[in-house]
């Protein structure tokens, strides 16, 4: 059945159910947020329509900038670790068998899926003295005695690449598995070696998908929630928890509403270089 | 090479299998201990999940919760991705893009977007928009599989359908439905999964009424350890490592996760 320009209202029909869905709940309530962004807040936690910056304008205080630097430097972190992992792996996993590729990507997905409330807590009980990692290093002669790691920088940054990491593979998984096997196999047999072959022919061939794997990583870093809570001191909060914190705890809906509308802006800025290095790679 | 590739697989294979390991291992403790190697072994945290009114409770919500905001994800989608394959609408491409906005964005926007929406609208708390919510959240899994499914469809099978005199709803039922089965299934097998699993925009917006396993297990956390936390951890990564193996089973995974297999 070729494909034809809808004519009559009829045509419309299969569309109206899911635009009126898409419209109402997802297009009104970012609406009323950006809305509410600059409302008025009024005492114990009730706000009242205006049209004031008050709420943006509290980011230009030094405890904001230092969240938001956090955010974005420990995003940036994870974004690195994982793509640097997950490039070579994904690319040895692209190239083996069918069935191993398969066990994996369900391991992955499963794994992706779990919740981020069981990540924290699957983590803090690895890095936990009673039950922890460290009675291993004790056994094995490493250390003296076992002990808590968390609350700690590294056990938020551990737990934040544990849970981007599925992600970032199935993210570089298309393209790797569409790589031009005879790439490397040139490379090869001009007598370079795995690794160099790895390195000169198939990284650089790939430098937009790496490109916008990060950027991809990046944001779904930023938005990772309870880890920093469960795992961190107050510190290692990001804007994710102070949006929640702000929303929940402290009433506020106009400040936590105006960080959200920034976090979208941020967000979407980088999503829109993402699909420009996407399109990129396209047309080479 | 091989030596050093198995090696690869083993350190990534350890890490990641680590923590639910030692999960693994504290669930089945004899005591409400928090220790591993395991002192003793009992399976009766697994049994808390059914017996414990409280955790029973969250389970029946969070699977209430999963299986009808992935069918409403389903009738959000289906549709949809019929009417941009049927037609040549440039403008409804704008709606493809508005379900897949919400999966990109970090998840915090969209569970304010819907609190402030619940909360001006005066539905806050109530259980039925957490079906809303999600449905909506989880509509780029079903869009995405069923975008990939129908282009899929070759076009001249249809065309004989239509030669024959078939309308749309003869094709659409026998030509069109049998042969993107698998990506529906598929897309509700991935939006019930991450529904099961989803905290922030349950929490959000019904966090204070509902309590699904994910809200249950964090409030636990505050009040101390039970063993309970860490068998629904088990269970629910047995849940989706059952599903994710059945969709492998009878799908094509890699064709789904966007490798063409046909090309190779």
């Amino acid at each position: 059945m070729r494909r034809e320009p809808p004519q009559r209202l009829a045509h419309y029909g299969p569309l109206f159910f899911p635009a009126g869905m898409l419209t109402v709940f997802f297009v009104v309530p970012f609406a009323t947020m950006i809305a509410v962004s600059f409302f008025q807040r009024q005492q114990g936690g009730f706000y009242t329509p205006a049209f004031v910056f008050d709420n943006y304008a509290r980011f230009l205080s030094l405890f904001f900038g230092k969240v938001l630097g956090f955010s974005l430097f420990l995003a940036v972190a994870v974004a690195v670790a994982c793509v640097v992992i997950g490039i070579p792996f994904t690319y040895l996993l692209s190239r083996s068998a069918r069935k191993i590729q398969i066990v994996w990507l369900v391991a992955l997905l499963s794994i992706l899926s779990l919740s981020e409330v069981m990540i924290g807590f699957a983590w803090s009980t690895l890095f936990s003295r009673t039950a922890g990692i460290t009675n291993l290093f004790v056994w094995l002669g490493l250390m003296a005695q076992a002990q808590a790691l968390t609350p700690s920088f590294g056990a938020v940054m551990t737990a934040m690449t544990y849970q981007a990491f599925p992600y970032t593979v199935l993210v570089l998984y298309p393209a790797l598995v569409r790589l031009d096997p005879t790439l490397t196999e040139a490379a090869r047999t001009l007598g370079a070696s795995p690794v160099k072959a790895f390195l000169t022919v198939v990284v650089p061939a790939l430098r937009n998908t790496i490109l916008a794997t990060l950027i991809m990583v990046f944001i779904f870093a930023l938005g990772s929630y309870l880890l920093p809570q469960l795992l961190g001191r107050p510190q290692h909060w990001t804007l994710s928890v102070l949006i929640t914190d702000q929303a929940i705890y402290q009433s506020n809906m106009p400040f936590a509403a105006a960080m959200a509308v920034f976090l979208v802006l941020v967000s979407l800025a980088l999503v829109g270089l993402a699909l420009y290095a996407g399109q990129q790679r396209q047309a080479k | 090479m091989t030596a050093l590739r198995r090696l690869f697989f083993v350190v990534v294979g350890l890490f990641l299998a680590l923590p639910l390991i030692v999960v693994a291992g504290v669930s089945i403790n004899a005591r409400q201990t928090l220790a591993f190697p395991p002192q003793g072994f009992s399976l009766s945290w697994y049994g808390q999940i059914f017996t414990n009114a409280e955790w029973r409770n969250a389970l029946i919500a969070s699977l209430t919760l999963a299986a009808s905001s992935a069918l409403l994800a389903l009738l959000i989608a289906l549709p949809l991705a019929w009417f941009l394959w049927r037609r040549i609408a440039p403008w409804a491409n704008i709606f493809q893009l508005l379900g897949v906005a919400p999966f990109t964005l970090p998840p915090v926007i969209t569970a304010l977007g819907l609190l402030t929406f619940w909360a001006t609208t005066g539905f806050y708390g109530q259980a039925w928009t957490a079906v809303i919510s999600h449905g909506i959240f989880f509509v780029t899994l079903p869009l995405v599989t069923l975008s990939l499914g129908f282009s899929a469809i070759d076009r001249s099978l249809v065309e004989a359908a239509a030669t024959m005199g078939a309308d749309d709803r003869v094709v659409f039922r026998t030509v069109v439905l049998p042969l993107i089965l698998p990506y529906l299934v598929s897309g509700y097998a991935f939006a019930f999964v991450l529904s099961l699993n989803e905290y922030i925009v349950a929490y959000m917006t019904v966090g204070f009424t509902v309590e699904t396993l994910p809200i249950k297990i964090f409030n636990a956390l505050r009040y101390g350890y039970t063993p309970t936390m860490a068998a629904v951890t088990v269970l629910f990564l047995v849940i989706a490592a059952v599903v994710f193996g059945l969709v492998a089973r009878f799908g094509d995974l890699p064709k789904l996760l966007g490798a063409m297999s046909d090309e190779r």
